[in-house]
């Protein structure tokens, strides 16, 4: 009998459950984006039918790191940069928990890139939302690594002469097996997507649009924004590598000039996840290695039995 | 000479099998009934540069490397940069014949491989004169051809083997046993056709030395041949450890190895990551979800940890770190033993620290702390750090293969289970409390992802008792008290496993402290100290912090007077001692070394005499620094 029960129960949907009785109402600006990305977090948990103990959100530093407040589940609010590793982690000890990672652009394409990088190239079968406002916005509006060209901040008077993270180019490139964007102001599209994203078997990540409406003024509100698979202009296979990292590199550069596109861009749905890959060569073990050490009948290794002998 | 025990070094380049081959040969002294103790020496690099390993050897207890040196078999450095000419960095392929010669002791034996390094050369360095001075029986033999006729010039090591069984009269049936474990039967067989027609060439010196190998009975008990390494990883996985994240540096990149490929036969997960701050983060990810978990580095790997050891100590969350300290700073000497990332351990990250250090003395310490480290974190929800050097990393020695044979502990510490969740359901009506104020000891117990009812926030934010963020002053006070008063029962349980090591006689007049692994090579000295009439006692202490202020005390009282032993510039742990005891300043001396070689016991003897008569030391490296007010 497994002692984690929460894990895999069958039950009805209810978002309410993923509301905290601690800290229901967030504290971020009024007309701030990641209400939304919380919303729609909410609503494809709910719609999952997933029950807020089996489920761990690691979040980052800065105002997407406050949704651990306010999405009731086991949360882990770590520090900047590292939700990643401490997210991937956590599925390698127990496969059966639904690990989501979140965090802002700065978090997770600037600081904390690397992981980023890795945990895609590993597959993990996980969710990573990265809330890209293209500013840094709870130190006070500081250029960030997807603000345009010329952005001018307290930090970069000048305007930025960086051209800006391809985010989805940078993902397809590291290896995630799902790429996806979405924003704050298409709620629908956003649950769907979080929905899909928790659902794949593999690193799903999704660049979440959502707008600073205190920071980042001069920024687009993405409106009017456009789904490429409900618009007949764009037409390519998501399951295509080639097709696909075409349309991101197009998404990339029109998003800087002012047409918003979102959507689901690639999804490889053969590809094995890390841990199918390191159980498949003997390196995991079958069942959630956190089960035994709940398991009082489990049996030890020991170093005297099998690690001693070839000392003496 | 008269010496009854071997110091044998076999110095060669770096890919001449000068590891394998003093791996090799001190088990066989081992398994002959001697008890052995290995000196590595290498370069930070693949192929070339001196590098040598010393097997100390003799009947009864040996727990440090020795003074000197008495046999020599130089191999030549195979792999040195331009060999015939003059270089900047001198002639590398002799370097493993004369650049320790000072060390050899008078009456000493030097086997060196003609075949690689010539007569000019041996003239140029003046080996012959000073084998002359010294009473040195030196001994040319050409051992490449004698392995090119039977396989490999690498092999050239074991017609040295050879060569010495018939000058220091020992049978090789040991060592022929080994190598015929080790390799497939073909190779084995050229091995020992090597290893013959060495000891046949060494029948054709008319003199051979007056020495002999020491000799004893077989042991009564099997032994193990381990390092500190091994006594590490071992330690870690009978504590139940099934989860390491690392990535490679020296010499830290020992126990991954071994816990890498050890784990997945044990049901384990071994992760090698991006980076060291990936590491630990991952270890702490692993650590929450249930799993008992390490990670570990050297210096430089380790800074790139603090950020997550702090998370780890905000949000209480049991880790295991290890420290395996190399010469700094920056890049320093990779491959050099050093004591200098005291500091560093105990202090990186930000706010007050919150973390165990533990500093194991040798072998057996290495195992049974390592293991107090997995109690310790998982009862007290606390990192715990082992700190340890290049040189207990790599040293080996023979301990009784029994030492091992202990009960596993899985126990996961103060963790609920879902039954005892759901009995405690009431107190945590609104949402469940995992940093309570009233916890038990400053433990209050926690739950894990998939739980039922378990649900909480952990944050690197400060917090309230359900674990949502909060700077209100009161709560933030009790939780820093909470977290912090951990240490009063941490420090009553390290008590009881009796960390400390007292040596020498209950009542002296001098003391001698020191840490980490140095402890045997001291004590060695302070037996020497005693015999010559001094009255010395010492002290190795292993708990860093929290630190054994009433136990140090005692000793320091006792005492007119103490020498502090340490393998760093600036005197760390005589700094610790006196900001945690408060006191002692006017007692405390130090005695330092920071050149990249551990102290020999003769060095600390010296040390030791030098500051009690009150004269300045010799030509040496160490540095003799007053105690204050001096």
């Amino acid at each position: 009998m497994s002692a984690f029960s929460a894990i895999g129960e069958q039950r009805e949907p209810d978002e309410d459950e993923f509301t905290p009785g601690i800290e229901p109402q967030p504290t971020w600006c009024p007309g701030c984006g990641d209400f939304a990305v919380n919303n729609a977090l909410k609503k494809a948990m709910a719609d999952l039918g997933k029950n807020p103990d089996e489920v761990l959100l690691c979040t980052g530093i800065g105002c997407s790191g406050k949704l651990n407040s306010y999405f009731e589940s086991y949360g882990f609010h770590t520090i900047h940069g590292r939700s990643l590793p401490v997210a991937r982690a956590a599925k390698l000890a127990n496969p059966g928990v639904e690990v989501v990672a979140a965090g802002g652009d700065g978090d997770g394409y600037g600081i904390g890139g690397n992981h980023f990088m890795h945990t895609a190239r590993e597959n993990h079968d996980m969710t990573y939302i990265v809330f890209n406002n293209e500013i840094f916005g709870l130190t006070k509006g500081q250029t960030s690594p997807t603000s345009p060209k010329g952005h001018k901040s307290k930090t970069q008077p000048s305007g930025s002469a960086k051209d800006p993270v391809r985010p989805l180019s940078l993902s397809l490139a590291s290896g995630a097996s799902y790429v996806a964007r979405t924003a704050a102001v298409n709620p629908n599209q956003a649950a769907e997507i979080l929905a899909e994203a928790i659902e794949h078997d593999g690193f799903a990540h999704v660049d979440f649009l959502t707008q600073c409406p205190t920071w980042n003024k001069d920024a687009r509100q993405y409106v009017p924004y456009t789904d490429v698979q409900d618009s007949d202009e764009y037409d390519f296979d998501v399951t295509n590598r080639q097709e696909a990292g075409e349309m991101m590199y197009e998404v990339e550069s029109k998003l800087y000039e002012g047409e918003v596109l979102t959507g689901r861009f690639y999804r490889d749905s053969e590809r094995p996840s890390y841990g199918e890959e390191k159980r498949s060569t003997g390196e995991m073990p079958g069942e959630p290695l956190a089960e035994r050490y709940f398991d009082e009948d489990a049996e030890w290794e020991r170093s005297a039995d099998s690690l001693i002998e070839k000392h003496t | 000479m008269t010496d009854d025990q071997l110091i044998w070094r076999i110095a060669g380049g770096s890919g001449d099998g000068i590891d394998s081959t003093s791996r090799n040969f001190a088990k066989a002294l081992m398994r002959s009934g001697l008890d052995v103790f290995t000196h590595r020496h290498y370069p930070s690099r693949i192929r070339g540069g001196h590098t040598y390993v010393e097997v100390r050897a003799a009947e009864g207890e040996v727990r440090s490397r020795g003074d000197g040196y008495n046999v020599l078999l130089a191999l030549g450095d195979s792999f040195a940069r331009n060999p015939q000419e003059e270089a900047y960095y001198g002639n590398e392929e002799l370097k493993p014949l004369y650049e320790n010669f000072d060390d050899l002791h008078e009456g000493g034996i030097i086997v060196y491989d003609s075949g690689l390094i010539d007569e000019e050369q041996v003239e140029e360095v003046g080996l012959h004169e000073k084998a002359e001075e010294n009473d040195w029986h030196v001994y040319p033999v050409d051992l490449r051809a004698i392995a090119k006729e039977h396989g490999r010039e690498v092999m050239r090591n074991n017609a040295g083997i050879g060569v010495l069984s018939t000058l220091l009269d020992f049978d090789t049936a040991y060592y022929e046993e080994i190598i015929s474990g080790v390799f497939d039967e073909e190779i084995a067989e050229a091995n020992h056709d090597v290893i013959a027609d060495g000891a046949a060439k060494a029948e054709e010196f008319d003199e051979h030395p007056d020495f002999s190998m020491p000799t004893a009975d077989e042991p009564e008990e099997t032994q193990a041949l381990v390092s500190g390494s091994d006594a590490i990883a071992y330690g870690a996985l009978d504590a139940g450890c099934r989860f390491i994240a690392g990535y490679p540096m020296t010499p830290w990149t020992d126990v991954f190895t071994i816990m890498s490929q050890t784990l997945p036969k044990f049901g384990g997960i071994s992760e090698q990551v991006e980076d060291e701050i990936a590491a630990a983060s991952l270890a702490i990810g692993a650590s929450h979800t249930g799993v008992k978990a390490m990670s570990g580095s050297s210096g430089g790997g380790f800074a790139l940890m603090s950020e997550p050891l702090g998370l780890a100590e905000m949000t209480e969350t049991p880790l295991v770190l290890i420290e395996a300290m190399r010469a700094g700073p920056s890049t320093g000497m990779p491959t050099k033993p050093e004591q200098a990332d005291l500091e560093h351990v105990l202090y990186t990250s930000q706010g007050d620290s919150a973390r165990v250090v533990m500093a194991p003395g040798n072998h057996r310490e290495c195992y049974e702390q390592i293991r107090t480290a997995f109690e310790v974190a998982y009862d007290y929800q606390i990192p715990t750090v082992l700190i340890y050097d290049q040189k207990l990393q790599g040293e080996l020695r023979n301990i009784d293969a029994s030492f091992f044979d202990r009960d596993p502990d899985p126990d996961p510490g103060s963790v609920l289970d879902e039954a005892a969740i759901e009995e405690a359901a009431e107190y945590h009506a609104e949402k469940f409390k995992r940093f309570r104020y009233d916890g038990e000891e400053g433990v209050s117990p926690r739950t894990v992802p998939g739980q039922k009812g378990g649900r909480f926030l952990a944050t690197g934010n400060e917090h309230n008792e359900a674990g949502h963020i909060s700077e209100d002053p009161t709560d933030r006070t009790l939780q820093m008290d909470r977290r912090l008063g951990k240490f009063e029962h941490i420090r009553e349980e390290l008590d009881a496993e009796g960390n400390q090591t007292h040596y020498g006689p209950d009542e002296a007049e001098y003391g001698v402290m020191t840490w980490g692994s140095q402890q045997d090579t001291v004590f060695e000295a302070v037996d020497r100290l005693d015999e010559a009439g001094h009255s010395v006692k010492a002290l190795g202490v292993s708990d860093m912090m929290p630190y054994p202020v009433a136990e140090v005390s005692e000793f320091l009282e006792s005492v007119e007077e103490c020498v502090v032993v340490e393998m760093n510039a600036t005197g760390q742990f005589r700094g610790l001692t006196q900001k945690e005891t408060g006191r002692f300043g006017p007692k405390l001396s130090s005695l330092l070394k920071y050149d990249g070689n551990p102290f020999e016991p003769a060095e600390v003897v010296e040390g030791f005499e030098s500051s009690v008569n009150g004269e300045e030391l010799g030509e040496t490296n160490m540095k003799y620094v007053p105690a204050a007010g001096d």
